[in-house]
């Protein structure tokens, strides 16, 4: 085996590293892209409102993905304590997805009606009101802070560019939803909505 | 998955297994010495050389023990696209018999227990500590790991129901959940209306720094609008969740900004349901522990 001739030549060595790296990707992830349980939403999924929406950012922004997943694996230990496995029919409309890598704080995949919004109120303001050995931080800002509507369209058409089923109507109405709104309110829709379209246990 | 999946998967995978057999058996044969030896590369930078030595046996026995141990994980479980694999294995299957499993094993107990009256779990000291063990994981963030309850979050071990105390209603509170519906009164009694109605409100609860003449005045609305809910001696109506106002006990407050506050804004409490989440069986050990908390006392 001549090592040197590949050793030796970058240009050659490097489109074939490129290649070896690749196989994963081809064979674990490409398939995917055309796979139907993948792509095809579970029976009852809705795009989320233009609040919804809203929600979502700030839950990006406030960085809760960091400690919260949004995955239930399917193991009975996460089944009994937070409901149905997640399926991947569900994260269609995800853009970009929330599953997370890291529990500091407990799966919020199926939170939605699990807890009144009086709760979640009380407990985003100051977790410790609620739940005293939490170790979540507040989020006091939320609930004097009105929701930016300078963009709220503009992220429903881009959600629609990437196959989101929004229509005109959504979209023109986008501003009309969230406008003079706090932002808790916005939050709170979101974790309300989260996996309540899959309620049975198994 | 289809044909052309399967096969694009397989195709890559066995490629790049095989390939990398045929790649340690080649540069294997070509190494001019199979033993250790003092030859160099014929390289050599800042003094540095190195020596042309075959793999370490022990390495290259590795390598060919992994690429093995890859063809029979091929074989026994699904890695090739639509190939399931001789175990048949599925995230799904495996889930379905740790279920059954705990189902095997839990099963019995449960439906032993929930065969009885939850009068009778409330005085049984297993059916409590799994009672207390399913509120500390599902109820105690709202109400509180003692049951205390906190502001909105009603305390469950003081004898004050606001949907009823019976082991039928709390197991019902439970399975349905419950909704407050008490409105936002500004709109109809205004503010004025509203500082009177809390005045006599407090005066009810008996309550001593009321002001006679606001509470006066607030009792003729509070028998407009209030009484129909709350009943005209301020007991409340458990069916309707309508709480008892005379006893002292508060949920949002006694002080006169804050049932104002309740007047003003409405209240509506949320108590989820728990049927899908925990099942008839856990909520029947829930209630029983729930029951036994307001007992005691």
């Amino acid at each position: 085996m001549k090592h040197e001739l590949i050793e030796k030549n970058l240009g050659l060595m490097i489109p074939l590293i490129i290649v070896a790296i690749s196989f994963g990707f081809l064979v674990e992830v490409v398939p995917l892209f055309f796979t139907k349980e993948v792509t095809t939403p579970v029976t009852g999924l809705k795009p989320l409102t233009a609040l919804e929406i809203e929600g979502r950012d700030i839950y990006i922004r406030e960085g809760c993905n960091v400690c919260h997943t949004q995955m239930i694996r399917p193991f009975r230990a996460e089944t009994e304590r937070y409901g149905h496995y997640s399926v991947a029919g569900e994260s269609v409309y995800e853009h970009p997805f929330l599953w997370g890598s890291k529990r500091t704080g407990p799966d919020l995949a199926r939170v939605g009606g699990r807890y009144s919004d009086a709760w979640h109120r009380a407990h985003l303001y100051d977790p410790r009101d609620v739940v005293p050995e939490s170790n979540m931080p507040a989020f006091p800002w939320l609930f004097t802070a009105k929701i930016n509507t300078a963009y709220t369209a503009k992220k429903l058409e881009a959600l629609r560019l990437v196959g989101v089923p929004y229509t005109d109507a959504d979209i023109a109405g986008a501003v009309e939803q969230v406008e003079g709104k706090y932002e808790i309110e916005a939050l709170v829709a979101y974790l309300q909505q989260l996996g309540t379209v899959i309620s049975s246990k198994r | 998955m289809t044909t052309f999946w399967t096969i694009w998967i397989t195709v890559i995978s066995l490629g790049s297994l095989f390939g990398c057999t045929w790649l340690l058996w080649v540069t294997r044969k070509s190494e001019p010495f199979q033993s250790e030896t003092s030859e160099t590369m014929g390289h050599e930078y800042d003094g540095i050389e190195e020596y042309d030595n075959p793999l370490p046996k022990w390495w290259l026995y590795m390598f060919m023990a992994t690429i093995v141990f890859g063809l029979v994980y091929y074989l026994l479980y699904p890695g090739l696209g639509g190939f399931k694999g001789l175990f048949g294995w599925t995230q799904e299957n495996q889930w379905e018999a740790e279920v059954q499993a705990a189902e095997a094993k839990y099963g019995p107990l449960y439906a032993e227990l929930a065969a009885q009256p939850i009068e009778a779990l409330a005085q049984d000291t297993r059916a409590i500590r799994m009672g207390q063990r399913l509120f500390a994981n599902n109820c105690a963030v709202c109400h509180g790991s003692a049951a205390r309850g906190s502001f909105g979050f009603p305390d469950l071990t003081d004898n004050d129901w606001l949907y009823g105390g019976t082991p039928d209603k709390i197991k019902e509170t439970l399975l349905i959940g419950r909704i407050a519906a008490m409105p936002a009164w500004e709109a109809v009694i205004g503010a004025e209306g509203i500082t009177q109605v809390a005045h006599y409100v407090r005066a009810m609860s008996g309550q001593q720094n009321v002001d006679k003449a606001l509470a006066d005045r607030g009792s003729s609305l509070y028998a407009a609008n209030c009484a129909v809910c709350h009943g005209g001696d301020g007991k409340g109506i458990q069916s309707l969740g309508a709480p008892n106002l005379t006893d002292g006990v508060w949920l949002y407050g006694g002080t006169q900004a804050m049932v104002e506050a309740s007047l003003r804004n409405g209240r509506n409490g949320v108590m989820p349901a728990f049927k899908d989440t925990l099942g008839e069986e856990r909520v029947h050990l829930v209630s029983a522990y729930v029951y036994s908390l307001s007992k005691d006392n």
